[in-house]
C-alpha cells in the first residue's frame, strides 16, 4: 500500500493507505472526499480533478495534462490532474491538496 | 431511513445516474441538512456510464472503479438509496409519488433526473436474444458474456458516439464489426462533415465494415431465439451473432408528463431547472431547456457535463443560492487512440474552419455562426480545446484565416 495525504479545500487533512495502480483521483474519491468533481471519470478530458501535488517520484506531466491545466485560473507550479497520477511505491508519502473550484 | 408513507423526504431525487448522484452530493456539500433520497431503477449505487462503452468493456477497469462515490459514502452522508425501483406515478398536488413496488412517498421537493431509455428499433426482430443496448452495467455485462462465449460478428446499428465507441472497443478485441448508419454520414446529428469523414476513415482503417445510408428492414433470427442477421431495405443481409442498437434515447419522463408537467421531448424547464409543476425540478438528459449556447434554442443535452452542472444548479438553489443555469456544454469521446473533445453546441453553424491536419490525426473543426465561434470539435488537440472554449464563451468573431492557421494559438484570437 502507498500512504497518501489528502488535504481538502477547508484544510482538513487525512492520510490514507491506497492500492498501487489506482489513480490519485480514485484514491481521493474512495477516501470519501466529495469535493473532486472528476467529471470525465479520469480520462484526461477535463480539468475537474485538479490538485496540487508535492512529493518525490512524480512523473512529469504529459502535454495533454499540461494543456488542460492551463484552463484553470488556479494553476500553480505543482498543479496536476489527479487522474493522471498513478500510485506506486515510488510515491510513498505523497501530499495532494484539492485545488479551488474554477 | 425512508419509510413508505412515513415522514416526507425533503428532497426526493428520481434517478441514480450522474445527475441524480451529483444533486445529492452537491446538496450535502452546500450544507443541506434535510433528508435526501435517491430512487434508482438499477440495483447498483450510482456509477459512471461513459466507461461502459470504453474501459469497462475493454476490461481495463473493474466495475468497482466506476462508482461515482464508494458505496459507504451514501450512508455516511445520510443519503438514502432506494435501488431497484422507479417512480411510476406523481401526484403534484399531494406532493406524493408511487414507486414500482407500490410504496407511496411524500416529498418536499422532487428532482426528476431519470435520464432516458435506449430507443428501440421499430422493426421486426428487435426483441430477439442477442440484441443489446449499451447504457447500463447490465447491458454491458450481457454483451461481454456473449463475446466471452464466442460471439465473433457484431453488427452495430447507429453511427453516433455510443455506436462508434462500441465498434472501436469490439474491433480492438478482435470481433468483426459491421456498423450501419441510416444517414449519409456518421455523427450527422452532432458534428459537421469533416469530423464524420475522419471517423469513418479511422473505423474503416481499423477493419470496421462501416456502411452509411443504409436502412434496416428487420432483424433476422430464430423465432423466440437468437438474432442471426440484419436484413437491409436494399435486400442485403448482414450476418451477425449479436446486434448493438445505438440509436439514441427516449427520455424517461412518462409519469411526470402524466402528472401534468409541460414537455414533449423531455420535461420543459426554465433557467433554474424548474418544471411547470410546483417544487418539481428536472435535470440531465431528460430536461429540455433554452440553451444559452445555442442562441436560446430549446433542446436536451445528453452529456455528463450537463447532468452534473444542472444537478449542481438545483442543489445550490435548494440551499438558497438560486442562479440561472449557464454552463458551457462540453463532451468527450475516446475511440482507438483518438481523444475527441467538444466545446459548445454546433447546431446552426453556417461555416466551418479546419485547423490542423486530419491526416496527422491531430486537428480541430471550428464551427462559426455569422462569424462567431459557437463550437469546436478537437481531435488529439487538447490545446485547441482549452483555448477554443474561451472563444465560445467570449462569443469571439476571429478572422477565419487566423483560426485555420495552426501556428497561431487560439488564445490570441479572442
Amino acid at each position: 500500500m502507498v500512504s497518501v495525504t489528502i488535504i481538502d479545500r477547508a484544510g482538513r487533512e487525512e492520510t490514507v493507505e491506497a492500492a498501487p495502480g489506482l489513480s490519485v483521483m480514485e484514491t481521493i474519491r474512495q477516501a470519501g472526499f466529495d469535493e473532486l468533481e472528476a467529471m470525465c471519470g479520469g480520462s484526461c478530458s477535463c480539468a475537474t480533478c485538479h490538485v496540487y501535488a508535492q512529493g518525490e517520484g512524480l512523473v512529469p506531466l504529459s502535454a495533454d495534462e499540461d494543456d488542460l491545466l492551463d484552463s484553470s485560473d488556479h494553476r500553480r507550479a505543482d498543479s496536476r490532474l489527479s487522474c493522471q497520477i498513478r500510485l506506486s511505491a515510488a510515491l510513498e508519502g505523497l501530499r495532494v491538496t484539492i485545488a479551488p473550484e474554477d | 431511513m425512508v419509510a413508505g408513507g412515513g415522514d416526507p423526504v425533503d428532497v426526493l431525487i428520481v434517478g441514480g445516474g450522474h445527475a441524480g448522484a451529483q444533486c445529492a452530493i452537491a446538496l450535502r456539500q452546500n450544507g443541506y441538512a434535510g433528508s435526501v433520497a435517491i430512487v434508482g431503477r438499477e440495483h447498483e449505487p450510482p456509477y459512471e456510464r461513459p466507461p461502459l462503452s470504453k474501459e469497462y468493456f475493454a476490461r481495463e477497469k473493474s466495475f468497482e472503479r466506476l462508482y461515482i462515490r464508494p458505496p459507504q459514502f451514501w450512508e455516511e452522508k445520510d443519503i438514502a438509496l432506494l435501488l431497484g425501483c422507479e417512480v411510476v406515478k406523481v401526484d403534484p398536488a399531494a406532493k406524493q409519488v408511487v414507486l414500482s413496488d407500490g410504496t407511496m412517498m411524500t416529498y418536499g421537493t422532487l428532482v426528476w433526473a431519470a435520464g432516458g431509455d435506449p430507443r428501440r428499433l421499430p422493426c421486426a426482430g428487435s426483441d430477439l436474444a442477442g440484441v443489446h443496448a449499451v447504457r447500463t452495467r447490465a447491458d454491458c455485462d450481457q454483451l461481454m458474456g456473449e463475446t466471452d462465449g464466442g460471439v465473433k460478428r457484431v453488427t452495430v446499428i447507429g453511427g453516433g458516439y455510443i455506436g462508434l465507441e462500441a465498434a472501436a472497443v469490439l474491433t480492438k478485441m478482435g470481433v468483426a464489426v459491421t456498423l450501419l448508419e441510416a444517414a449519409s454520414r456518421v455523427l450527422a446529428r452532432v458534428a459537421g462533415p469533416d469530423l464524420s469523414a475522419f471517423y469513418e476513415a479511422e473505423h474503416r482503417a481499423h477493419g470496421v465494415d462501416l456502411r452509411t445510408g443504409v436502412a434496416v428492414e428487420r432483424l433476422i433470427g430464430i423465432p423466440g431465439g437468437r438474432v442471426t442477421g440484419v436484413a437491409l431495405q436494399d435486400g442485403t443481409v448482414v450476418a451477425a451473432d449479436a446486434v448493438i442498437v445505438g440509436i439514441g434515447i427516449v427520455p424517461a419522463v412518462a409519469p411526470l408528463i402524466a402528472a401534468g408537467a409541460a414537455g414533449a421531448n423531455g420535461i420543459d424547464v426554465d433557467a433554474f431547472c424548474r418544471t411547470s409543476l410546483p417544487d418539481v425540478y428536472a435535470v440531465g438528459d431528460c430536461a429540455s431547456f433554452a440553451c444559452d449556447f445555442a442562441d436560446g434554442a430549446v433542446m436536451r443535452v445528453e452529456s455528463v457535463q450537463n447532468a452534473n452542472d444542472q444537478a449542481t444548479c438545483v442543489a445550490k438553489a435548494l440551499c438558497g443560492e438560486a442562479r440561472p443555469y449557464r454552463a458551457l456544454p462540453w463532451f468527450w469521446s475516446n475511440q482507438y487512440d483518438l481523444k475527441l473533445q467538444t466545446a459548445g453546441i454546433s447546431v446552426g453553424y453556417d461555416q466551418t474552419v479546419l485547423r490542423g491536419d486530419p491526416a496527422a490525426r491531430s486537428f480541430s473543426v471550428i464551427y462559426l455562426k455569422t462569424g462567431r465561434v459557437i463550437a469546436l470539435d478537437c481531435v488529439n488537440a487538447v490545446k485547441d480545446y482549452v483555448q477554443g472554449r474561451k472563444l465560445v464563451e467570449a462569443q469571439a468573431c476571429p478572422d477565419p484565416g487566423c483560426l485555420a492557421n495552426d501556428r497561431l494559438p487560439l488564445k490570441g484570437l479572442a
